[in-house]
């Protein structure tokens, strides 16, 4: 464990083991973290807010750390991918890119982090300029908890480390036990970067033994979280029983809607990534395809032949664009569903189980059933590479069905008349919406869903003020005595 | 007029003619208004006067005279899912949320401009209901009505900030923001400032696009009635301000725990904030939490003490001490605390206390028997721990009847004791001496909220330094306790967290919507064998 500047062995001495999904053999060991490993990191990270070195700092001088962790990132990217992938099996490919976007993001909020610098005591016009000034301060909240998930292991701890640390937090990183190791090595980073002891501590575990007890310490200023929506609401209770404010990035069932006036081949390109990308473990994977009926045959037909064209295998061959899911339960839990599908009557399109020349491996083949609204693969969420179809005959219908859900994460649309994509994304129920794609996301902009899929957004200079706090401060510049109580007599 | 009617005091009255066929007669003669409307209020849910379900209502008590002067409907959950539904009803057809932000702002003026014309009704009745100064409430509601016509303003600019383009650095996607309403809004407001508190959440709230459920405190909740009978004249439609009364387990908790609410900002107890933050959680829905406070008022060895004194009073005896800001501590250097104690005590004991109802009163009624009962046992927990009354500590003797209690100062306090520690919300200030700048930071920051802070320094770098470590949201420098609707309100720790007021109160009733668009003729070609 990474805790104070320090390497420390778990206090209950246990470790868990880490398995290469597409061999399905034990590569290494993470430590178990547990409830004395988080009470340590918290007060050692409290001590550290408490002395005001990184707190009350200038965002300068936390941009320069930042900046040497994208630098590093860069320079360690080979080593870093490899890890990712052999971790948590997603392509080699997909994992450099990963690696790309964590120092970009990391050089993003190192710029936000010097542009605080000048916002602070940002002046508010009260109207009362000879009596009385007020400005703004922008101030860190102090000891944050961030738990993230397994599906972009890195990249989702650095979409919350890097604007913590840029403003000015201290914080303790909980990543997901099923895909630790890069957050560990990102451990590595910050200590070899000189990043002074305490501000960032990583605690490895599981979600019982180290999740709940970090979620629910009060001395945490404020939980970040992004998994599943049942951890997330635990998380949310947690943190709520202790009255500090948390931030939920949670599931999604997103739709894609795709119009009869679009280019049938170029959609059918945007549906397989909105949904296999990532071996299909996207929390805002578009995996309701919604297809006007008009198109429905030629995109199924056309949407079949290159889906089964995909190649899938060990994930660490470049080229190689499906991986195997990242364990034994979540491809339990995926060829679940397959089964439920069949089950309830969806017509299976394409794939619908293991490809038959990888015989180890958590490996699923890219699957697309025909479903219908009322079914459980059309409503729930699945987590993997499949894909429910619906077809409709009216922009009124679509909107209607895609935003009859639970969720409200993303939503996309695909249509060559922009007046129609303009009126559906003003209708989407969601956080994030694509038109004429899927997917693609930039650090710059507000990341986050509604409804069950959480509250709160990251990225952009959203990110960055979720992690701070807000002071006013209102000075009296008059030389009158407040005479509210009249004048004194003596 | 009704006969049965009895006019207590002869008043000047202005009659207004002709503008508003609708106002009730009460608007004319302030002084009668108060039987009448109590025999008028009903629920205000989707547009319509309704019975509460269960048919109940809770008396109203003017805390000055004990007297019950009226009723309020006791609302239950069936109310509340009512009002959910009505406002799901007018959010799903889009005629508010999807409207112009200078549409909604027209009836935002329009309500300000109402308040406006019923300022002296509304203060009366505040000031009955709540017990607050006649002063105060006066103050009070021109504040409602300059809080509805600035996000009247914030509206109106919410137009020109729409679809607002990012940088993706990309030339193959184009990215832009929408700001959008959240939906169906629950608000659950206090009793120490009715209306206004009500009127820090409720414009916010409607000028984003939302549709709300309004709960103010059963101690007070006469003006948010009044609130909606304002809404309804200036023909709001139907659904989009909603308002259930009653206790806080009948309505509060079952608005917090209705899953057709997309978010709860609450201002209240920390225990009730709690409360009000699980069952949201459950779920999955954010909250805004405004809660308690213990603030510290930090007064330096070069502080005017004269200025001091009527800042320490101000700080702590406004709305008869019943002020989540108040800074019911004071940190005072060793060197002028016989002077500035001296002269505290004599300024205390010159306020004016009385009926709130007259004029020049200073010190009104605490707002029920309960809360009044409350402060007065931290009044002897505190002699009993051992602290020394400088004044007050008691009834006044000339207010046998109401919830009066002197403004109270007690010296010789210790950081262990309750009366130091725990939340009063009365007039109730604790004095400790310090000797350093950072002793008396350390006992500022050693307590469990973080609402407000004051410093008074003649030394700006001092001032400067103090506010930055202060812990707390909120820091009055050389002063304690003004509020401006343009900065950002709110605190830290067990005071809550999240920011009311100015844009930021605007911001905490949106939600953002990133649009990602791919604008290449290209097709994608992640995946081998596209053809282009």
């Amino acid at each position: 464990l990474y805790i104070g500047g320090q390497w420390v062995a778990p206090d209950a001495g246990g470790t868990l083991p880490v398995i290469d999904p597409a061999t399905e053999e034990v590569i290494g060991h993470i430590p178990a973290g547990t409830g004395a490993d988080v009470n340590l990191a918290v007060s050692i990270a409290r001590a550290t807010v408490k002395s005001g070195h990184w707190t009350h700092s200038t965002g300068a001088y936390r941009a320069g750390f930042l900046k040497a962790m994208a630098a590093k990132v860069r320079e360690r990217k080979t080593l870093l991918a490899l890890l990712e992938c052999q971790d948590c099996g997603k392509p080699i490919d997909e994992a450099e890119w990963d690696m790309d976007d964590v120092a970009t993001c990391f050089e993003y909020y190192a710029d936000l982090a010097e542009k605080l610098d000048d916002r602070q005591y940002q002046p508010v016009d009260v109207g009362m300029s000879d009596s009385f000034h007020v400005k703004v301060r922008r101030e860190a909240l102090g000891v944050v908890a961030l738990i993230t998930p397994w599906n972009y292991p890195l990249l989702m701890a650095v979409w919350k480390v890097a604007p913590a640390l840029a403003a000015g937090n201290c914080c303790i990183l909980k990543p997901s036990e099923l895909a630790s190791l890069t957050c560990m090595e990102l451990a590595a980073i910050a200590h070899d970067v000189g990043l002074p002891p305490g501000t960032f501590n990583v605690i490895t575990g599981t979600g019982a033994d180290a999740g709940g007890p970090l979620s629910a310490h009060p001395g945490v200023n404020k939980v970040a979280f992004t998994g599943s929506t049942a951890t997330g609401r635990k998380v949310a209770l947690a943190a709520a029983a202790n009255l500090r404010p948390a931030t939920l990035e949670l599931g999604g069932k997103s739709a894609l809607m795709v119009f009869e006036d679009a280019d049938v081949e170029k959609a059918v390109e945007w549906a397989m990534f909105g949904c296999f990308w990532t071996n299909g473990q996207i929390c805002s994977s578009t995996s309701r395809l919604l297809v006007h009926v008009d198109i429905a045959d030629s995109f199924m037909a056309h949407l079949k032949i290159r889906a089964e064209s995909i190649r899938i295998g060990d994930p660490l061959q470049t080229g190689v664009r499906m991986g195997p899911l990242v364990n034994k339960q979540q491809y339990d839990r995926v060829m679940g569903y397959i089964k439920i599908a069949q089950d309830e009557g969806a017509e299976l399109l394409t794939g619908g189980g293991r490809p038959s020349h990888l015989a180890t491996g958590f490996y699923v083949q890219p699957t697309v059933f025909l479903a219908k609204p009322n079914m459980r693969v059309w409503r729930e969420e699945i987590f993997g590479p499949v894909l429910s179809v619906a077809t409709f005959t009216s922009e009124a219908e679509a909107i209607q069905m895609a935003n009859d859900s639970e969720y409200g994460l993303g939503g996309a649309v695909i249509s060559a008349d922009p007046a129609r994509c303009k009126r559906v994304v003003e209708a989407l129920e969601c956080g994030i919406v694509w038109v004429n794609c899927s997917q693609p996301c930039f650090c710059q902009a507000p990341w986050g869903g509604i409804k069950n899929s959480g509250f709160g957004r990251e990225l952009g200079e959203w990110g960055l003020e979720g992690f701070l706090t807000t002071k006013q401060v209102t000075t009296y510049i008059s030389s009158d005595t407040w005479s509210w109580y009249g004048p004194s007599k003596l | 007029a009704d006969s049965s009617v009895k006019a207590h005091t002869r008043r000047h009255i202005t009659i207004k003619t002709g503008l508003y066929t609708h106002t009730p007669f009460s608007h004319y003669l302030p002084n009668i208004m108060v039987e009448l409307s109590a025999k008028d209020y009903k629920l205000y849910i989707g547009g319509k006067w309704l019975d509460p379900a269960l048919a109940g209502k809770l008396d109203v008590i003017n805390p000055a005279t004990e007297e019950v002067i009226g009723h309020i409907p006791a609302g239950s959950e069936a109310d509340v899912n009512l009002a959910v539904e009505a406002a799901r009803a007018t959010i799903k057809s889009g005629e508010w949320s999807k409207a112009t932000g200078a549409y909604r702002a027209g009836f935002l003026r329009k309500i300000a401009a109402e308040v406006r014309a019923r300022q002296t009704m509304l203060a009366e009745l505040e000031t009955k209901d709540s017990g607050k100064t006649l002063d105060e409430s006066n103050a009070n509601i021109a504040e409602v009505a300059v809080t509805f016509d600035f996000y009247a303003g914030l509206a109106e600019k919410l137009d020109t900030m729409q679809d607002l383009p990012i940088p993706s650095g990309s030339d193959d996607f184009s990215v832009t923001v929408r700001r959008e309403a959240l939906g169906v809004v629950g608000l659950i407001t206090p009793w120490n400032f009715p209306l206004l508190m009500a009127a820090w959440k409720v414009p916010a709230c409607l000028a984003a696009g939302n549709c709300c459920i309004l709960k103010p405190s059963e101690l007070a909740s006469m003006t948010c009635l009044e609130l909606a009978r304002i809404c309804h004249d200036v023909g709001l439609p139907a659904g989009v301000f909603n308002v259930v009364t009653g206790l806080g387990m009948d309505v509060g908790a079952p608005l917090s725990a209705h899953v057709g609410v997309d978010k709860i900002s609450f201002t209240g107890s920390t225990a009730t904030g709690r409360k009000v933050a699980t069952e949201a959680s459950a779920n999955l829905r954010p909250v805004a939490m405004e809660l308690g406070g213990k603030s510290p008022m930090l007064v330096f060895e070069d502080a005017d003490v004269s200025k001091t004194v009527e800042w320490a009073m101000f700080g702590c005896f406004l709305n008869t001490g019943q002020i989540c800001s108040a800074t019911s501590r004071l940190l005072v250097h060793k060197k002028i605390a016989p002077a500035l104690m001296a002269q505290l005590k004599l300024r205390a004991e010159s306020i004016k206390m009385g009926d709130p109802i007259e004029s020049g009163v200073r010190i009104g009624a605490i707002v029920c028997k309960s809360q009044y009962e409350k402060v007065m046992g931290y009044v002897q927990v505190g002699k009993d721990e051992g602290a020394k009354v400088l004044t007050g500590g008691a009834r006044p003797a000339h207010l046998p009847t109401g919830y009066f209690l002197a403004p109270t100062v007690f010296t010789g306090v210790t950081p262990e004791m309750r009366v130091w520690k725990e939340e009063i919300f009365g007039p109730v200030i604790s004095v400790m001496e310090f000797e350093t700048e950072e002793e008396a930071l350390r006992l500022a920051n050693d307590s469990e909220y973080g609402l407000a802070g004051s410093v008074i320094s003649s030394d700006p770098t001092r001032c400067e330094r103090v506010a930055k470590a202060l812990e707390c949201g909120v820091v009055w420098v050389n002063c304690a306790q003004r509020f401006n609707v343009q900065a950002p309100w709110g605190g830290i720790k067990n005071s809550g967290f999240g920011r009311e007021l100015g844009q930021w109160g605007l911001e905490s009733f949106m939600t953002m919507k990133q649009v990602t668009s791919y604008v290449s003729p290209n097709t994608w070609g992640w995946y081998p064998g596209a053809s282009q």
